[in-house]
């Protein structure tokens, strides 16, 4: 493998590892407040992008505009989600909420390629600037602005959960829920604001990787991608979350540069699948005690 | 006397009942083209039970048994006709190797739980997608196999919609009683413990992985002599049958049925297959609603009555014939109490208490 080809690739996973990682905060967020695997958490990127070229390109707003209201839709969806679908279904086994959140992916899924169509869309990229070549590589400038974006992202949370009371609260319920309601902590209400952060968050995936790739049925797959990046990073920490991606994103880019063997581009979806399967295997001990816990 | 004997054995009556409408329904006189989609109810309750002894009785998630599903079909498919191996043997093929992988992947797999096991079997189905899209020496890659031979027995073909709707039925109903005398025996209880706690089942002397895995495997064998008949039905398979949407499907017709019910995967399997086949067919202006009213179905049905449709409406009768006498009045109470009841339901379901501090 030549050098220029090698740092193509690890350019191009480190631009697909935080859009994984995005998507894996979201499931971190989630999951550490509620105790929920969130199955539509890829559903709300794919709503982020949907609604940025709705709004930027059919209804003409200006590009800013449009993308804070789709990340706006995509948190306000993660917020109708929860109330309608996860709250009322209080005392739900693990297996219900499973079924549920499977259901809202499905229904969101469906609904988007029934109102938008099946084909794929592209938004304008951020900026227009041609490619640029980078140590040999060339690199699109919006590869720019999704890896920038994510460590703007990754940083405004870590803030957020450590410098301001809602983000302690959240941290509280994650460590303990009943010792957090014991303090007077809402739970339900961080509930809610997990679920509104982590629409948000995948809003802001889908705006940033729209440019690239979006299309009604893209939600499984970079959900999946997503749950990975956060069973590398154990579902607790943000920060480890974000690494967890970016290796992803890298082992995935270079699995597929090596062009060695079975590692052809065909198999490209096959490798976070067997990473998933062997993260899974190698925590499962930790996972299953997290599991009993939570 | 008779009356009371009668409503003893109400489930033999049912299921004498039908199997009686079983083996009407194939006379075109009948239900003519229906018979067809009969078969596909047919082999779709066979994965369904599977599903439902694994999901309801033992409370572990699948969201890939359309890889299993799919493995069935293609071992059968490959092996006879590629390889012009026996149909019988290549369906027996097919079940002893789908089993030896369920079995092989259920002991690492089932060290997980919960959360994490819905993900892994949910890779697991994606994975073996993406091998029967890319394997095409063997597969022929998305656009599938054709040509795939009928199964028969001596110089009988079962080549007509009409032969091969008894020979889905004969498995689909051998799995069924297989099942029920499954649910009904030691190995039932069993697994109904592992349900209710597994800390409690394993002191109980019960080998909790052990029986996971078990009941893995027969669903996944249930599921491979659905596959196969499929392949042999149709003549023809391709991945589209076997991607995540068709997993959703069947975990669906088990939600449907009632998850911890085995004869509510005939209904559920019927219902769904109905509903995709006859109805939302015909709707062409509405593209994707099939996974918008599956997606609704599974949320209305987990959040309100969490152990399946089916089951709902068998305890809503058994309700409704214990109270018959007082309708009346229960009816009356009910239409007072309405108001209030749907002005807290509005109320929950929308702002009421988010932002309190504590709980009352």
């Amino acid at each position: 493998m030549s050098a220029d080809l090698f740092v193509q690739c690890l350019m191009s996973g480190i631009t697909q590892g935080s859009i994984y990682a995005l998507i894996g905060l979201g499931f971190t967020i989630i999951y550490a407040v509620t105790r929920i695997i969130n199955f539509a958490q890829g559903e709300f990127v794919m709503l982020g992008g949907m609604f940025s070229y709705i709004l930027a390109v059919k209804a003409g707003l200006p590009m800013p505009l449009a993308l804070l209201i789709a990340i706006v839709i995509a948190a306000a969806v993660g917020a109708v989600m929860y109330l309608l679908a996860i709250r009322t279904a209080r005392r739900a086994s693990v297996i219900s909420l499973i079924i549920i959140t499977i259901g809202a992916a499905i229904f969101i899924r469906g609904i988007a390629g029934n109102r938008f169509g099946v084909n794929a869309v592209s938004p304008p990229a951020f900026t227009d600037t041609g490619s640029m070549k980078f140590l040999g590589a060339y690199i699109e400038p919006q590869a720019l602005w999704i890896i920038g974006i994510t460590f703007a992202v990754t940083i405004v949370l870590y803030l957020f959960l450590s410098h301001t009371m809602v983000g302690k609260a959240l941290r509280a319920c994650a460590v303990n829920p009943s010792a957090a309601s014991l303090v007077g902590i809402n739970t339900k209400a961080m509930a809610l604001i997990a679920f509104i952060i982590a629409g948000a968050i995948g809003g802001i995936g889908g705006v940033v990787v729209a440019p690239l790739q979006d299309k009604y049925d893209m939600g499984i797959m970079l959900g999946l991608r997503g749950f990975v990046a956060a069973s590398i990073g154990g579902f607790m920490s943000p920060v480890a979350t974000v690494i967890g991606g970016l290796v992803l994103g890298i082992v995935e880019n270079l699995a597929i540069g090596l062009d060695w063997g079975p590692f052809t581009s065909a198999y490209k979806d096959v490798i976070p699948l067997v990473v998933l399967l062997l993260i899974l295997l190698i925590r499962s001990g930790k996972l299953a005690a997290a599991e009993r816990a939570g | 006397m008779i009356l009371a004997w009668a409503k003893r054995k109400w489930t033999y009556f049912a299921i004498a009942a039908l199997i009686a409408f079983l083996v009407l329904i194939p006379f075109d006189w009948f239900l003519g083209r229906y018979t067809s989609i009969m078969i596909f109810v047919g082999i779709s309750t066979m994965v369904t039970v599977g599903l439902c002894l694994l999901m309801g009785y033992t409370g572990q998630v699948s969201l890939g048994h359309a890889a299993f599903y799919g493995l069935g079909a293609y071992f059968s498919a490959v092996l006879s006709k590629t390889y012009s191996l026996n149909p019988w043997l290549a369906m027996l093929i097919a079940a002893i190797a789908t089993g030896a992988f369920a079995y092989i992947i259920g002991y690492p797999i089932f060290r997980l739980r919960g959360n994490y096991l819905a993900m892994a079997t949910l890779g697991i189905g994606l994975i073996m997608w993406v091998l029967f899209n890319q394997l095409s020496q063997y597969t022929g890659g998305p656009d599938g196999m054709h040509g795939i031979p009928y199964l028969s027995i001596g110089g009988f073909d079962f080549d007509t919609n009409f032969k091969r709707f008894y020979l889905v039925w004969f498995f689909c109903l051998a799995i069924l009683f297989l099942s029920q005398n499954i649910v009904r025996s030691r190995t039932g209880r069993a697994l109904r413990a592992i349900h209710g706690n597994e800390a409690a089942a394993e002191s109980l002397g019960i080998n909790v992985t052990q029986f996971k895995v078990k009941i893995f495997v027969l669903s996944s064998v249930y599921a491979s002599l659905a596959g196969s008949l499929f392949a042999h039905h149709l003549r023809f398979v391709s991945p589209q049958s076997f991607d995540f949407l068709s997993s959703v499907k069947l975990v669906v017709m088990a939600v449907i049925g009632g998850l911890a019910s085995i004869w509510g995967a005939i209904f559920g399997a019927g219902t769904t297959r109905f509903l995709s086949d006859e109805v939302l067919l015909g709707l062409n202006q509405y593209p994707q609603l099939d996974i918008i009213i599956y997606g609704l179905i599974l949320m209305l049905v987990m959040i309100f009555m969490p152990e399946g449709l089916f089951v709902a409406i068998k305890s809503g009768t058994l309700w409704l014939r214990v109270n018959w006498r007082n309708l009346p009045a229960i009816m009356n109470r009910k239409r007072k109490e309405l108001p209030n009841q749907m002005k807290y339901i509005l109320g929950r379901l929308l702002f009421a208490r988010l932002w309190r501090r504590t709980e009352p």
